[in-house]
């Protein structure tokens, strides 16, 4: 055996741009810290409790299920943190311990482990959690009902609950610049409507999130919510009350915009956010539900193969029939 | 290695090196070597149908048929006598004759090949030329199978950092006239278009072609890119430029057809940027066929260190579009535009995740392929359907998808596999039908 020098041999190219999923999930986390550490604010020690708990859980249900599935182990990607941060960000701070992990299993093992992993889960791992709870016990995500020992010093009534059970009139209260402020109840971490904006722009000039999804989602809301204002004022509310309450905020920035269940090209990332801006609008104004923002964002999770077929022409590709 | 900016949400942008840039800007020139290597890409060689054999003494400037049967020719480009010939496999599992030659110190020039450049037929010189340094198919000029329209002289590099085409516009400017002249006449006149980065158009100018500058930032240097900024035309999907009725020469080629003509003796030195480990460049002149082993050990004498170690990279090429490879003892070829080593601190390795579908590499992509769909039909052996559906053979093979892959996913490498098993495919199709 000669000592011939052994050489690194692969395929080009040989430079990478140093980009990472865990460097995108960690900025991700980083950039929701502002509207949690508000929640963990107002709400103390349960808020702190759901929050480490859930990001806990996801991260163990997702080793648990490396394990059992004999995967290499993903935690270190930071993927299943994220869900978990998202999940704890969306509940009530009184939320019990047994919900956080029933929630972080349906999140991380039904959401997305079952599908396959990282990259193959077509809805997003949150919102599923939060859809399947919100069905299955009717209390949990009911913010009155779960909020009803708090007092902070603003009106401890869900705005969207207000406006849907006692008509516009009830939420006149409600200022844009206190919504904005977070000074409303809700969950964990959206309530905190400049820090989820702060936090949006941040991971958008970064490039972790697409400005087409957040900004076409926002103006979805806006636009239906003025034409209903529009249309009848004395029933709807108007636009920047869609904007700032519920999870409108933190579903443009953190939600609808996950990877996997989102749409990469430009003009599908427009139609995938407006149509669930226009879908969580109407959910609030003429369906049943409070909020509209998870269902709107889990139907069009569902259109995103669909919307992904509206692509540019690849160069050279000669039309069919052409 | 450029990194993604702190700030970005856009395309990435990857300027090309430029000449006025470099800090060492003299070629240096490396001496003749002990011992050369050249190769001859031979489809099917059986060594016992090989024309010549070990221990004939070969030289410079000779022309060689591989075989009776084959069309195969090399212009040997040193003087000494063959010590082996073996067969080697490449890439895309393209198979060469690797012929070693002890080399002479002293040139004895063959007198064939001045008479075959100096007359009118281009059928005759054609083989002596396709060894020239810069030039990889010259029959493809000579013989096209749609009449040739136009030439694109690409006075720019192929990849980020290599340097070679723009020294050859800069340095030889003058020669670049003669040999248009010449590639003209052989090729049937057609029109002759030069392109260069704007800091060299007035270098290019003196060369009385018409001359197109591009923006140097890749990958627009690549000829997809060139036929659609420069020619506006767009080169169907899984055909080449030369359908189209429009060749493409490197600046090198056309300087060594220059040399060629004027002085009779075929050029046989090549001009090759090397890239060592801090991305620090140094263009040098080099005998073709001198190993890599050969280029390094002398520059290690000098300013720019490049120490090769176990586990480093080795790659001829650019950063992009290198072919990494797995010893030193290969040679500097007529294609050979640059060399480049990684240190084993610098590899960007490929991971082990699937795609998140993050969507980068559909927005770094510059022919619009659905790069995301494409990777996950080519990890799954579909090939058929990733060429139909999803556009595999409108790539033009650039790796920014693998660049931006935040999964790290070896796109490129992917893509290659899956136009390669899709041309055995073909193959055995065609085999089957007679």
């Amino acid at each position: 055996m000669d000592n011939r020098k052994l050489f690194v041999s692969s395929h080009a190219p040989y430079w990478h741009n140093g980009s990472s999923i865990a460097i995108k999930s960690y900025n991700i986390m980083l950039a929701a810290l502002p509207a949690v550490l508000l929640g963990i604010y107002q709400y103390g020690m349960p808020a702190l409790g759901v929050v480490t708990f859930s990001i806990s859980c996801a991260m163990i249900w997702e080793l648990v299920m490396n394990v059992v599935m004999r995967r290499p182990v993903s935690i270190g990607d930071g993927n299943a943190a994220v869900i978990g941060l998202m999940f704890a960000m969306l509940l009530p701070a009184a939320t019990p311990w047994w919900v956080v992990l029933i929630g972080t299993f349906l999140a991380v093992v039904v959401g997305k482990q079952i599908f396959g992993g990282i990259g193959c889960n077509p809805l997003n791992p949150a919102l599923v959690a939060i859809a399947m709870i919100s069905l299955s016990w009717k209390g949990i995500l009911d913010f009155n009902e779960a909020l009803l020992n708090y007092e902070l010093g603003f009106p401890m009534t869900y705005p969207l609950a207000t406006l849907k059970y006692l008509g516009v009139e009830a939420v006149s209260e409600y200022g844009a610049g206190a919504l904005l402020m977070g000074c409303h109840t809700g969950g964990i971490g959206s309530t905190f409507g400049l820090g989820l904006i702060a936090g949006g722009i941040y991971l958008i000039l970064r490039g972790f999130i697409r400005w087409e999804i957040a900004v076409s989602f926002l103006a979805g809301v806006f636009i239906t919510a003025l034409l209903f204002k529009v249309a009848n004022p004395e029933t709807y509310a108007g636009p920047l009350f869609h904007l700032f309450t519920g999870y409108t905020l933190i579903g443009a920035f953190f939600l609808a915009t996950e990877d996997s269940s989102s749409p990469v090209n430009f003009i599908p990332m427009l139609i995938y956010g407006a149509l669930a801006g226009l879908l969580t609008v109407l959910i609030r104004n003429i369906g049943a539900m409070v909020d509209g923002v998870v269902f709107a964002i889990l139907m069009l999770n569902c259109a995103n193969p669909l919307l992904d077929k509206i692509r540019p022409k690849a160069l050279g590709k000669e039309m069919e029939n052409a | 290695m450029i990194k993604k900016p702190f700030f970005g949400f856009g395309k990435p942008k990857l300027d090309y090196a430029g000449i006025s840039g470099l800090e060492q800007g003299e070629v240096k020139e490396i001496p003749l070597p002990e011992r050369a290597v050249l190769f001859v890409e031979a489809p099917h060689p059986t060594v016992s149908d090989i024309s010549f054999q070990v221990g004939d003494e070969i030289k410079t400037g000779q022309n060689l048929k591989v075989s009776p049967f084959s069309k195969s020719t090399f212009t040997s480009t040193v003087t000494g006598a063959i010590t082996d010939i073996s067969k080697k496999t490449g890439y895309l599992g393209k198979t060469f004759l690797s012929v070693s030659i002890d080399v002479s110190e002293t040139d004895q020039w063959d007198d064939a090949f001045s008479l075959a450049v100096q007359t009118s037929e281009p059928e005759k010189a054609g083989p002596y030329l396709n060894g020239l340094p810069g030039i990889s198919d010259m029959d493809a000029l000579i013989h096209p199978e749609t009449p040739l329209k136009t030439i694109v002289v690409n006075g720019m590099d192929k990849d980020l950092l290599v340097t070679t085409q723009q020294m050859v516009v800069k340095s030889q400017a003058d020669d670049l006239k003669e040999g248009i002249g010449y590639l003209k006449k052989i090729t049937g006149n057609p029109k002759v278009i030069l392109v260069v980065p704007p800091d060299l158009s007035a270098e290019a100018a003196k060369s009385g072609a018409q001359v197109q500058t591009i923006t140097p930032s890749y990958p627009n240097s690549l000829p997809e890119m060139i036929m659609k900024d420069v020619l506006n035309q767009v080169v169907p999907a899984g055909t080449d430029c030369s359908s189209l009725g429009v060749g493409f020469i490197t600046a090198e080629g056309v300087a060594a057809l220059k040399s060629a003509v004027t002085e009779g003796k075929p050029p046989v030195t090549k001009m090759v940027t090397v890239i060592g480990k801090n991305e620090k460049t140094q263009v040098v002149r080099v005998r073709m066929g001198t190993p890599i082993k050969a280029v390094l050990q002398f520059l290690n004498t000098g300013a720019l260190q490049i120490p090769l170690e176990q586990g480093d990279r080795l790659a001829i090429g650019g950063p992009m579009t290198g072919r990494s490879i797995y010893t030193e003892d290969m040679p500097v070829l007529q294609d050979t535009d640059a060399i480049m080593v990684q240190g084993k601190d610098q590899l960007a390795l490929n991971a082990n995740d699937p795609c998140v579908n993050c969507g980068e590499c559909i927005r770094a992509c510059p022919v619009q392929i659905p790069v995301n769909m494409l990777v996950r039909l080519l990890e799954n052996s579909h090939y058929e359907e990733a060429a139909q559906e999803y556009d595999l053979f409108s790539c033009i093979e650039c790796g920014l998808c693998s660049y931006v892959c935040e999964a790290k996913i070896p796109v490129f490498h992917y893509i290659m596999l899956g136009k390669y098993e899709l041309s055995l495919m073909e193959q055995a199709e065609e085999s089957v039908n007679g």
